[in-house]
């Protein structure tokens, strides 16, 4: 039995609305003092250094942070699992959000943006050798992509509303007609790029530290995004519970955390067997800190695995929270190490993000929150009525 | 239904396997260097460091001298290649001093260069003469091109408005039309036509000619002084070869020369690339599979539904 | 009367006309070389100007001036060089050298302006008042100012000679009261061969008018009409103390350990820099060594109008064209930045937020509430 998805309702200009937007606003003063003094003035970024904080973590770690909805179409429309359902749209609506703030973290990082626009369009310009032509390319097709599965939802409030109706109507036929195929380009796409973004530190080679350089980088990734963008659907579905008042949905979750484990199994496995055949383990053994972030990455991952393998645990919503949050951690910090921490360029050089650097990036991540909170409350987005008036 | 998850699951695993198939067939041919491929050769039992190479390449190229690093800003001192300085001479001292040598850091203009395969428009190419030429009008900025440099030579201009990432061309555009002429042993353009560094120094310590005749005149010296010389010249075969080459009476690691294996930079990421993308076949195949997985459970969503009289759809 | 005639016959000119073919060759040659002409030139130059006819017509002009220019063109070692010098050209106009004054004078100028009409080479010494129509500097009651136009007007080609020609000179320092300007400003718009210096090296002169002298041709000339030979580098360029800046050893005070071993006067306001001459290769009076540097004094930029009787003298002055110094980049550097502000800030926000996702869970700890029933629970 399915429940309709209704929208939120509420207030809009609330308190975390206000925070959030001048978290927002700071970061587009600082925006336009990036896009006019350059890089170097505004960021700690230089020749030793070229991919920082905006890429580690805006672009690599929030793609996969919003795969929510890729881990969740798979679950839901690959493997069947009906019972989800009320698990996808909120996580398409993530997966919308985080893949345009991560579009306009890129368009921040390029040196040269107004050249951008040749990306798609210069074709025969293509370099096909690139990896980041595909990882590009594809992240700028999921992103419509995303927006476009996330469309029924808007449509459906705008089937409402006199003006838009007839439009809206004629919409919805053509999506419920082509829904599969662009459902199937919704999974096709991150598969193709989330493992990507592991080929291309790849090719940096020697300058990646053999803890991390493997021809293994794209299935690490990929697995990886998966068990991050079930997490992510945890972590924002118990916050959503929270601070919404919305009524929990842990039995779904629990269930979620059982798929969970075989993913993180299957990255420790490949991750640890990789270094293992390879004999790179004794690396893992030096005094460093490549090996002291090694163990904190890997025990991050391997925590999660027990603290959700007794069927029991998967129930209790602090648990699972902890879980999902330690993944997260997990996935983020695999992902900083092996484009920060393990990249390097020479013996001395150094690299810590400026504060308008990380200033930029929460006003972004604000700016998601934001509207994940307004579409929330306005498009029907959640499933199952709310108790009472939502104060956030 | 289970029918369709182990046909998925078969299908993934079989994308898998041809990925890292391709990743260790060794299919791809490796590029070779261009028969008239240019490039330069530094001698360091030659060079004695007055830096007029460095001179020469900022009046061929315009770019500005480097005084940050200078008290007053007195001198043009920069500390390593950056967005103003496309060649510069470093010194190796031994830590008690008895051992020396003058390095001359510029592009190597590799064979199979990491940063062209790594530049998603294709602003960075291997052009005439094998040449590594940068293009600003279809460079993003992204500067991948950084990142996959092994001898970590592209550099970027951090402190401007519009950027661009800057790098030797062995003057390329100083030799527009001209065509190279046989002077004394070696095919090169008139003079003020060629690679200025070379042009100016005054031991030639670094010479430019063809790849092949460099080759063959770091050979006959290596051969002529055995003792002088570490016997081996780098660049010939490391990374898959560059075109820029090196002979040294130290070890090539003092000089900063990274130890690199013969196989070029973009190999692996290539063949996994290949691997997995080539003509598109494993893409397509997936994207098909999954419809077709998608569609049939949708089918059955509804039936069931249907059944149960409500209205299903996602 | 010219002062060629009067040589011959004048009393205590011992030798005069005992003067050696050789010397003669050999004085062409160095005035010649300065101009980087080569040696052959020399024998050329000696036979072209032993035929007095071919012997060009001076006319030089003294207004706004110290005489320095001539002076130090008649300072040589050797006393017999001066008067070769005037052997080479036909001096018909001079106020310094002229046994003549008065009505005789001016006779001479007007008629070596009219026998030479075209062909002469007029020769400017002095800057030219401007203010007030330029009474400030009178000869036999004209104004310099008319006195140049009329000159000018049939000059083959136009030498200023010193700085005060070239540019105004001293007289032209704030604030310069005269309106004093140099030949360029005044006569605008024709081909002016400037030779600033105070006073300018007399080598220089001598170069460029045997070369006219010889071939008819000037030397090439950069923009301010200066002959490339002389003015094209920069003191700074080929200074014999450069490698004490390349150093960065410089003098702190005069009299200290650096002056005593001749380190770089750069710190005590140099303008080598900036102030284009040929000074270091070409010294005054035939002295090695005597020039500014040369003797231990920071050049003070007399051929630049920016620089002489304007900047300070201990002013330090900006390097046009830095150059490596004589150290060398390791092969590895320290490159990028830590800032201590944004990792601090980073880890107490992170640590927070970690900190605080953990106590949230804790809250959400025990069993939930059945779903769909009852309040919900706040965080």
């Amino acid at each position: 039995m399915r429940e309709e998805a209704r929208t939120l309702g509420g207030p809009i200009l609330t308190r975390p609305f206000r925070v959030l937007a001048a978290l927002i606003l700071v970061a587009a003063i600082l925006i336009v003092w990036r896009l006019v003094a350059g890089l170097g003035a505004t960021t700690a970024l230089s020749d030793a250094y070229p991919w920082g904080l905006w890429i580690a973590f805006d672009v690599v770690t929030g793609t996969a942070l919003a795969c929510g909805g890729y881990s969740m179409a798979i679950l839901v429309y690959v493997l069947n699992k009906g019972r989800y359902h009320p698990l996808v749209r909120p996580a398409i609506l993530t997966s919308a959000l985080g893949y345009t703030v991560a579009g306009i973290s890129i368009a921040l990082d390029i040196g040269r943006p107004w050249i951008a626009w040749k990306v798609p369009l210069f074709v025969w310009s293509w370099n096909l050798n690139s990896a980041l032509l595909e990882v590009s390319l594809c992240i700028m097709t999921y992103t419509a992509v995303a927006w476009i599965e996330l469309s029924p939802a808007l449509l459906e409030r705008w089937q409402k509303e006199s003006r838009l109706r007839k439009i809206a109507a004629k919409a919805r036929a053509i999506l419920d007609r082509s829904l599969v195929w662009i459902i199937a380009f919704g999974l096709l796409l991150p598969t193709m790029h989330q493992s990507s973004l592991g080929t291309l530190m790849v090719l940096t080679g020697p300058k990646l530290h053999p803890l991390w350089q493997t021809r293994l980088l794209p299935l690490l990734f990929l697995v990886s995004c998966i068990a991050i963008g079930y997490a992510a659907v945890v972590f924002e579905s118990t916050l959503a519970s929270v601070f919404f008042r919305r009524p929990r949905e842990t039995e779904m979750l629990a269930g979620l955390s059982g798929a969970m484990v075989p993913v993180l199994g299957a990255f420790l496995a490949i991750r640890i067997g990789g270094l293992a055949i390879r004999g790179r383990l004794p690396l893992a053994l030096a005094p460093n800190r490549y090996a002291l972030a090694f163990w904190v990455e890997t025990a991050l991952m391997a925590a999660p695995l027990f603290l959700l393998l007794p069927a029991g645990r998967r129930r209790d919503p602090g648990n699972l929270f902890r879980a999902a949050m330690m993944m997260l951690l997990a996935g983020a910090l695999y992902r900083f190490n092996t484009y920060l921490l393990a990249y390097r360029a020479g013996d001395d050089v150094h690299y810590f993000p400026s504060v308008p650097e990380f200033l930029i990036t929460v006003g972004l991540l604000a700016l998601e929150v934001l509207g994940y909170i307004v579409i929330v409350k306005l498009f029907p987005i959640f499933s199952g009525a709310p108790r009472r008036a939502v104060p956030t | 239904m289970r029918v369709n998850r182990r046909l998925l699951f078969k299908s993934l695993a079989a994308a898998g396997a041809s990925a890292v198939a391709g990743a260790t067939a060794q299919g791809r041919a490796r590029p070779v260097a261009p028969p008239d491929a240019l490039g330069l050769l530094y001698d360091t039992t030659r060079c004695i460091g007055c830096k007029a190479c460095v001179v020469a390449c900022r009046e061929a190229n315009a770019t500005r001298p480097d005084t940050s690093n200078a008290p007053g800003r007195l001198w043009d001192m920069p500390m390593d290649l950056n967005g103003q300085t496309k060649t510069l001479i470093k010194l190796y001292k031994s830590a008690d001093g008895r051992e020396r040598s003058f390095f001359k850091a510029q592009c190597m203009h590799c064979v199979d260069a990491a940063c062209t395969n790594a530049c998603p428009l294709g602003a960075l190419k291997k052009k005439e003469h094998g040449i590594v030429s940068y293009d600003p009008k279809l460079c993003i900025g992204c500067r991948y091109c950084q990142m996959a440099c092994p001898f970590n030579v592209p550099k970027f201009e951090w402190a401007k408005t519009f950027p661009k990432i800057v790098k030797c061309e062995l003057c390329r555009h100083r030799a527009a039309g001209a065509s190279l002429v046989a002077t004394g042993g070696f095919l090169r353009y008139p003079a003020g036509k060629g690679p200025a560094c070379a042009e100016v120094c005054p031991r030639q310590a670094v010479i430019y000619g063809t790849r092949r005749e460099l080759l063959a005149e770091a050979r006959r010296r290596l051969a002529a002084n055995p003792g002088r010389y570490v016997p081996r010249i780098y660049g010939e075969t490391d990374a898959g070869g560059t075109q820029c080459l090196y002979i040294s009476h130290v070890a090539f690691e003092k000089l900063g020369l990274p130890k690199l294996s013969d196989r070029p930079v973009p190999e692996v990421q290539e063949a996994i690339q290949h691997g997995i993308y080539q003509g598109f076949v494993t893409p397509i195949l997936l994207y098909g599979l999954l419809g077709a997985v998608i569609f049939r459970n949708r089918r059955k969503a509804e039936a069931q539904e249907g059944r149960a009289g409500k209205e299903g759809g996602p | 009367m010219t002062p060629s005639d009067l040589r011959r016959e004048g009393p205590g000119q011992a030798g005069m006309t005992a003067v050696d073919r050789r010397d003669f060759i050999r004085v062409c040659a160095m005035a010649l070389a300065a101009v980087g002409l080569p040696y052959s030139a020399a024998a050329k130059a000696a036979r072209a100007l032993a035929a007095k006819k071919l012997k060009p017509s001076v006319i030089w002009l003294h207004f706004q001036e110290c005489t320095g220019c001539t002076e130090s063109l008649l300072r040589t070692s050797h006393p017999a060089v001066s008067e070769l010098i005037l052997d080479l050209v036909s001096l018909d106009y001079h106020e310094t050298l002229f046994a003549a004054a008065g009505r005789q004078a001016e006779r001479a100028l007007q008629k070596a302006m009219k026998e030479n009409a075209g062909t002469y080479i007029l020769v400017v010494e002095g800057a030219i008042p401007t203010k007030e129509k330029g009474i400030y500097c009178k000869i036999g009651d004209r104004t310099a100012l008319e006195i140049l136009r009329e000159a000018a007007g049939n000059a083959g080609s136009i030498i200023a000679i010193g700085s005060c020609a070239s540019w105004g000179g001293v007289a032209s320092a704030d604030p310069n009261p005269t309106g004093a300007a140099g030949v360029p400003a005044i006569l605008e718009g024709r081909k002016i061969v400037t030779i600033p210096g105070c006073p300018a090296n007399p080598y220089n002169f001598l170069g460029t008018v045997l070369q006219y002298a010889t071939f008819g041709t000037l030397p090439e000339l950069d923009e301010k009409g200066r002959p490339r030979f002389a003015y094209g580098r920069t003191i700074h360029e080929h200074c014999p103390r450069r490698p004490h800046f390349d150093a960065g050893r410089f003098v702190q005070r005069f009299g200290d350990e650096g002056h005593r071993l001749g380190h770089c006067l750069y710190k005590l306001g140099c303008k080598g820099p900036a102030t284009h001459a040929n000074c270091p290769v070409l010294h005054f009076g035939e002295v090695t060594d005597a020039w500014p540097v040369g003797i231990g004094h920071p050049c003070y930029g007399c051929t630049e109008q920016k620089l002489a009787f304007r900047a300070a003298l201990h002013e330090t002055v900006e390097i046009e064209r830095p150059t490596p110094p004589d150290t060398y980049a390791p092969i590895r550097s320290r490159q990028g930045r830590v800032s201590p502000v944004a990792t601090a800030v980073a880890g107490l926000v992170g640590g927070a937020l970690v900190g605080a996702g953990f106590m949230a869970s804790r809250k959400l700890g025990g069993k939930p509430p059945a779903e769909g029933n009852g309040p919900g629970e706040g965080a």
